[in-house]
Parts: structure tokens; sequence; C-alpha cells
């Protein structure tokens, strides 16, 4: 029969509608009613679905990546970045410019003075995060960024960059607990070792000591065997 | 030394029948003398079965460490069987610098059409016996030739990333009046050069070739009408992206066609060149922002294999053939929506499609932290785990969300009647033209040529995998559609079995941000959702690749929508672009 398919056509597009409305149902009270502000999709929903951004936003996952940040210690307001410039190396678009920090005989330091990301041709590909080996340069979530001018807005310096670690730890919960603990293990067996290396060094300083008077014993022993071949002789 | 040469020439293939043809080898490629490469074509094509130019490309070895004796200019052929499937002849035929002539295959290959012009483009190396040799990307009155070694852009800093101003003493010039933005530093009049003898004002678009069968003729003979030439674009073809095509008709039939392509032209290989092996991932999601995810494999397993000893732990691979094959389902699902849009189902089918999509992006962004731009293959593995959370969101939309979602769209599209008038018989490619011009993806299996990478030259695990080849006979939109419809569902059975197989462990190995590369060089080609994607990588021992080279499917399928427009109306012609399923940041790179 001509126009079979035009009808089954119209039927799923019917269908469609149909279930968008029922989901809306379903969902009572209505999903824009109170403060249902962050949404995600549902593998279940068959209406089509819509999230009315601004006023909706959706759940970002914790892997989600936008533009850089930097990570200070919440409590002790030092800076994690070393300086030693990895990001700028393995940037594609080559969009962060480090300065170093100097002693005045221009001997390097482990911080940086100055730290500018141009975010205009930032390319969000996070492998300034994934290679940092201090933790220290990680991708923000705020992704609404819009700015009247290019220049210098769109040039985030060292102060619009840093964030505190809480900020951190509560935008990447599993990324953040994950690396404490690893910290934590680091720390714990670089403890077993330094004590294992203690001991070690108290342990030859033990023998070397032994040694040392089993040598005088011996010495003095000689000397008093000496003592007794000149006794003898004499 | 008489030994040595009588040595080398018995090595060497070929040379019995077509005498003097073949001078030398390179590795696996054979350096054919240019002056027999038409006959040794024919040879090839006719005798030994090699009826399938995947890739042509140019190498400038300028600057190569390794080939300072040779010929500045080489032109490489990456020739394959579609009968026996298996892997590539490579040919290499080498030109001075002051006479930069290689004769054209197109007459053999008709596929090297636009991948010639391409080279002359970039390279500037003629190839006599073209018919049709002009710049491709770039227009005509730019001047030079951009990949030459010795060519250097407007904002030329350094030849090698990462540049040496950054760090340790990075200091931003944010004195806006002091240093003033690039573009201010070089303003446009000052930077405006043309090639000798260009005058812009006398410049005039090419003509049309036009393409005018016997029959075709006869019927509009009777008509009477005017030729006329019409511009579709650029933007309209129904909005693929900035493409144009440059129409002649007679009346409503279209007697020739021309794509015009370049608008989105970023010279992606120079920066590729200037990119050390790692930061080019990232831009490969930016070729065919759909699928991400097939071009980042694409190019890590170039760059593997050009490593050559690299062990990739058994999850990661696992994760690898799950991401690409969830990729083409978005990309097949995105292509039927947007073929139907452009067959003017304005939006409704497209958002059916995109519905699914948006599911599957979820699970990328949770995967990689990006929907489009994943950025997600390393070379050794995969960049992140993922959890057993999103493993089992993965299995609930593969086993039970997609596949009915797939049936849906057939349930909802296949028989409809007014889509099955405007896309059967349309567009008709014969199975040995989609061969000749080098077509590939679900073009080539449209026309029922069952010819897929997955399985003629397998990669990844594809081998552990129970699925068939889909092709279909019609040679049309509709045959086209159709593939892709029964293509989806067999990337689902894919899927179904890997889900069912992942097994656990570590990802990756070490993660490593710079990687010892041997000199040498890689063709490695996947079966991309839009056809054969292939990645060419010259390596001369340094941190970044000496030549990239991406051969994208896109853009070579484009050379027969010509031959497939012809003789239709114009109105079909959108929905043969739409067919062919395009995506411009592939095809102007």
């Amino acid at each position: 029969m001509v126009g079979k398919g035009i009808l089954r056509g119209l039927a799923t597009t019917a269908r469609h509608l149909l279930e968008t409305y029922i989901d809306d149902v379903k969902g009572i009270p209505s999903r824009y009613a109170y403060d249902r502000h962050f949404i995600k999709q549902p593998l279940d929903e068959r209406g089509i679905f819509t999230i009315q951004y601004p006023e909706e936003r959706r759940v970002l996952p914790e892997r989600f990546r936008y533009v850089p940040m930097l990570i200070y210690d919440a409590d002790t307001g030092e800076d994690r970045c070393t300086a030693c410039g990895i990001c700028a190396k393995v940037c594609p678009t080559q969009c962060i410019w480090i300065v170093r920090e100097e002693d005045k005989t221009g001997k390097p330091l482990p911080r940086s003075q100055e730290f500018y990301i141009d975010i205009s041709i930032c390319m969000g590909c996070g492998f300034c995060a994934e290679f940092c080996p201090f933790d220290s340069i990680k991708m923000n979530h705020d992704y609404e960024i819009a700015v009247y001018h290019r220049f210098p807005d769109l040039i985030l310096t060292k102060d619009d960059l840093v964030v505190p670690t809480t900020y951190y730890a509560q935008l990447y919960p599993e990324a953040w607990e994950a690396e404490e603990r690893a910290r934590e293990e680091e720390r714990k067996r670089k403890e077993a070792r330094e004590k294992a290396l203690a001991a070690k060094r108290a342990a030859a300083a033990k023998k070397k000591a032994a040694a040392k008077k089993a040598e005088e014993a011996k010495k003095a022993g000689e000397e008093k065997a000496d003592g007794k071949d000149e006794e003898k002789k004499a | 030394m008489v030994q040595e040469q009588a040595v080398v020439t018995e090595a060497l293939p070929y040379n019995d029948v077509v005498p003097g043809a073949v001078i030398d080898r390179d590795g696996e490629a054979l350096v054919v003398n240019r002056e027999k490469l038409p006959e040794l074509a024919l040879h090839l094509r006719d005798v030994e079965g090699y009826d399938y130019l995947s890739s042509v490309t140019g190498v400038d070895n300028l600057t190569h460490p390794k080939r300072q004796g040779v010929e500045r200019f080489e032109v490489v052929y990456h020739l394959y069987s579609t009968q026996r499937g298996g892997g590539p002849l490579v040919l290499k035929v080498r030109a001075p610098e002051e006479d930069p002539e290689i004769p054209s295959v197109v007459s053999i290959w008709p596929g090297a059409d636009f991948q010639e012009r391409e080279i002359w483009d970039l390279y500037g190396i003629r190839f006599p016996g073209h018919p049709n040799l002009r710049r491709i990307l770039l227009w005509e009155g730019f001047n030079g030739h951009p990949m030459r070694k010795d060519w250097k852009e407007a904002y030329y800093e350094e030849e090698h990333k990462p540049y040496s101003s950054r760090w340790p003493y990075g200091h931003y010039p944010l004195d806006e009046y002091k240093y003033p933005w690039q573009e201010e530093r070089a303003v446009y009049k000052d930077n405006l050069v043309f090639p000798k003898g260009f005058d812009p004002d006398q410049w005039q678009a090419p003509e049309v070739e036009y393409r005018l069968g016997q029959d075709l003729y006869r019927e509009l003979e009777k008509l009477k009408t005017d030729r006329i030439v019409v511009n579709i674009g650029p933007q309209h073809p129904s909005t693929h992206g900035v493409f144009r095509m440059v129409v002649a008709l007679e009346g409503e039939t279209i007697v020739g066609l021309e794509p015009e392509m370049g608008y989105l032209h970023r010279n992606h290989e120079k920066i590729g060149e200037r990119n050390t092996y790692l930061m080019n991932i990232p831009y490969t999601d930016r070729l065919d922002y759909i699928n991400s995810m097939s071009n980042n494999l694409g190019y890590v397993l170039a760059v593997e294999k050009l490593m050559s000893k690299v062990e990739v732990p058994e999850r990661a691979k696992y994760l690898r053939i799950i991401m690409a094959e969830l990729t083409r389902v978005l990309n097949h699902m995105f292509a039927i929506g947007f073929l139907l849009n452009d067959l003017g189902a304005f939006f409704t089918p497209a958002l059916y499609a995109l519905e699914e999509r948006e599911l599957i992006l979820d699970l990328f962004e949770a995967a990689s932290g990006s929907r489009m731009m994943c950025n997600y293959m390393r070379p050794g593995g995969v960049a992140y785990d993922v959890s057993d959370d999103w493993v089992e969101q993965a299995r609930k939309l593969v086993f039970d969300r997609l596949p009915r979602a797939i049936d849906e769209l057939d349930n909802y599209l296949t028989e409809n009647e007014i889509l099955l008038a405007r896309t059967k018989g349309v567009g008709y490619l014969s199975p040995q033209d989609a061969v000749a011009y080098s077509t590939s993806g679900p073009v080539l299996r449209g026309s029922g040529v069952a010819y897929d990478i997955r399985k003629a030259e397998p990669y990844c695990i594809y081998d552990r995998f129970d699925f068939d080849i889909v092709t279909e006979e019609g040679g049309d939109v509709y045959a086209r559609y159709m593939v892709r419809i029964r293509e989806a569902r067999e990337s689902l059975k894919i899927l179904r079995q890997a889900l069912r197989d992942l097994p656990g462990g570590p990802v990756i190995g070490k993660k490593k941000y710079t990687f010892r590369i041997p000199p040498g060089e890689a063709y490695q080609r996947i079966e991309a959702p839009k056809g054969e994607l292939g990645f060419y990588l010259v390596s001369d021992g340094t941190a970044n690749p000496y030549r990239y080279h991406v051969r994208s499917p896109s853009f070579i399928n484009l050379t027969a929508l010509g031959l497939m427009c012809v003789g239709h109306k114009v109105a079909d012609s959108v929905g043969i672009l739409g067919s062919i399923d395009i995506v411009l940041g592939e095809v102007d790179r």
C-alpha cells in the first residue's frame, strides 16, 4: 500500500511527542519545579530531552576539562608548582608562559614568579594536567568564561589561575582521594626508607665502632706483645 | 662493484615486464623511474590487481638528514588490491628540485585526481597529463607552496615546538602598546604577496569541466536550453560546512560539477610537522570532529607502527575497540539524520538521531573529559581507565537502548515513500568506478564492493570479533543509507562482544610525553566511520615527525561527487553530497 511507510513514520513521530509528555509527567513534581538545576540524562528516558540552559545545567563528570588552573596548598598557602616547565613543553598550542623564580645569584628556585595561560588559544587538551609530576596544574570545570575583550582578559595571570586544594578536592573527589592516597603511601615509603637507611647507618656505625674497638684492642695487644718482647729482650 | 649491481637488479621486481621501471628499494618501497611510472602503473592495475590507489602524497627531502643525496621531491603511492586484501605496495617516484614533474596517474586511477592537485598545491610538483591541475585547497593568488620545508608562515616563530621563548623566561607580552597582537605586527597590506605574474583584478574563477554523457546530450538537445553556471555555496550545501559546488546546468539538469574547498584550510600537516608526536593527538581530534576517537586511534596506531615495539595492555586494546565502534554508531546515526535534513525532512530525524548521540557523548565525556575533542588514545594504550560504573552504563546503552534506537530509525525512515522517491536510483556509482575513484567506507560498500579494512588488513584486535562486512548492491543514495543502518548494527555486535570480554588490568604503561622514534616511515590506515583514514608518517629520528600526512576519507570520497551528480537535478546534488557524508574539518585540513 502506498503511504504505509509515511504513516508508520508519522506514528513514530507521534509516539516521540507523547513520550516527551509522559516523561515530563512521570517526574512529578515536574522537572522544572523547585531548584532542580543539575541534570543528567537518564538512560531510560525516551522522549526528546532538552536541558534548559542556563536555568538548568548538565551534571559534569569528574574528568571534564575546560581550561587549566593552578593549585596551591590551602593549609600552607604555598604553590605546588615548581616551575619545572613540563606543562609549557607539552602544550600543543604553546599557550603557557612561565617565568621561573631565581635568587640574587641567578640560581633557579623551585617556584614560578609569573605564570600566564593564553586561553584564547588554549585547546583544552588537558596534557598539562596529565603530565604535571606535582599535581599542581589541573583542568577547571568552569566553562562560563566569556569576557568583553580578548586582550588582556583572556590572558590569565597567576592571580586568575590559582585555586586552593580544597576547591580541587571538591571538583575532583575521586582523583583527589587517589592522589592523596598515593602521596600518603609515598610518604610512608619514604619514611620507611629513611628509617631503614637510618637503621642501616646505625648498624654500620656500630659495626665500624666495633671494628675500631677490635682494632684498638688488637693494637693494644700488639703493643703489649711488643712490650713483652722488649721486656724479654731487655 | 659490478657484482653488487647485478644482485640489486635481480632483487627488483617488475623489471622483467617494464624494463628499467624499478630502480631501487627504499625500505618497503620501490623507487620507480618517473619516465616509466604510467607504464608500470598500468601493469600493476591490470595484471597484478592493484586496483585501489589509497594514498598519494608528497615528501620534501630538503632537510632530512638521511636523504641528503637523493632528489628533493618524492611522491609516495600506496596501492592495495580490493580483491586480495592485505598490505600495500608502496611506490616512490622522485624528482629533482629544478624540474619537479612526475607523470600523472589520473588516467589509470582516477582517485589520484584530488590528491595530485593537493600535492601540486602544497608542494609545487607538476603532474603532466592531469586533466585539471590547479590549486585545490589554496587559491590561485597564494604565493608559494607551503608544505615545502623552506616555506615559512607569516608568524613564524621557530622550526619546532616546544618554543624556547616559553620557559624559563616566558614573559608574556602583556603590554598592548609595546607588544601588539600578532595580527597587528604584520598587517594585511604588508603581508600580502602575490605570485609572479598574478593580478588579482584579472583573476577569474576557473571553468567547470563538463562531464556530458551521450544520452544526456541527446536529451538536452531537444530542450534547447542555455547552459548556466551556478555556485551553490560557500555555505548552503546543506551546511555540512563551508563548501562550494560549482554546478553547470541545463534547465535543472546538472551537466558538470566541480567541488571547491579549502575554506577551512589551516595546513594541518605543516602544523603537525612543527609539533612533537604527542602534540598531534589533540590536533587529530579537529580533523573529523564528529569521530575524534577514531582519528586518535589511526594516528596513535601509525606512531606505534613507527616505534615498532610497543606493548599495549589488553584492557586498552578492548577500550580502543569500544571507543572506535561507539564512534561508528554515533557517526552513522548522525549521517542518516543529516542526510534526511539534506533531503528536506527538516530536523526531526536529525534530532532523534542526535539524542542517542548525546548519550554516547556522555560516555566519552566521562571517560576522556571532553565530548567531542576526546584526546583519549596514547601511543601504548589509552589515557585514562574507565570505572565499573562507566562499563555498566555502556552495557545498558549497547545492549538495550542503541539497538532499539536504530530499529526505530529504520522503522521510521526505511520504507518511507518520500525517502524512497528521493534516494532510489539517485547518485549512482558503479562498483568499478567506486574502486577506481578510491572511494571508501559506506560509499564503496554501498556500490557492492565488499572491502572493509577491519577484515582486509586487520588492525588492533578486530580479528577476535565476529562481524560481517555490510554491502548493498544499489550504488545509489539509498544503498549508502542502508549500509549505514546495517553497519551500525554490526558495530553493536562488536561492542557486545567487546564489553562482554573486557578484561581488567592497566590501560597504559608508563605515561610519557616524549617518545623515542627511530628513523623510518609508516602508513597506517583504519576503517574510520567515513571511510579509509590513513596516516603517513616519516620520522628522521627527532622528536617531531618529518612528514605527517592525513589521507582523509571525506576529501577523497568527494572525487566521485561530480560523477555521481551529472544527469540529476540540482535538488538531488545536495542529497548526494549528504550521502557521501563529509566533514569539512577533514576535507580542508
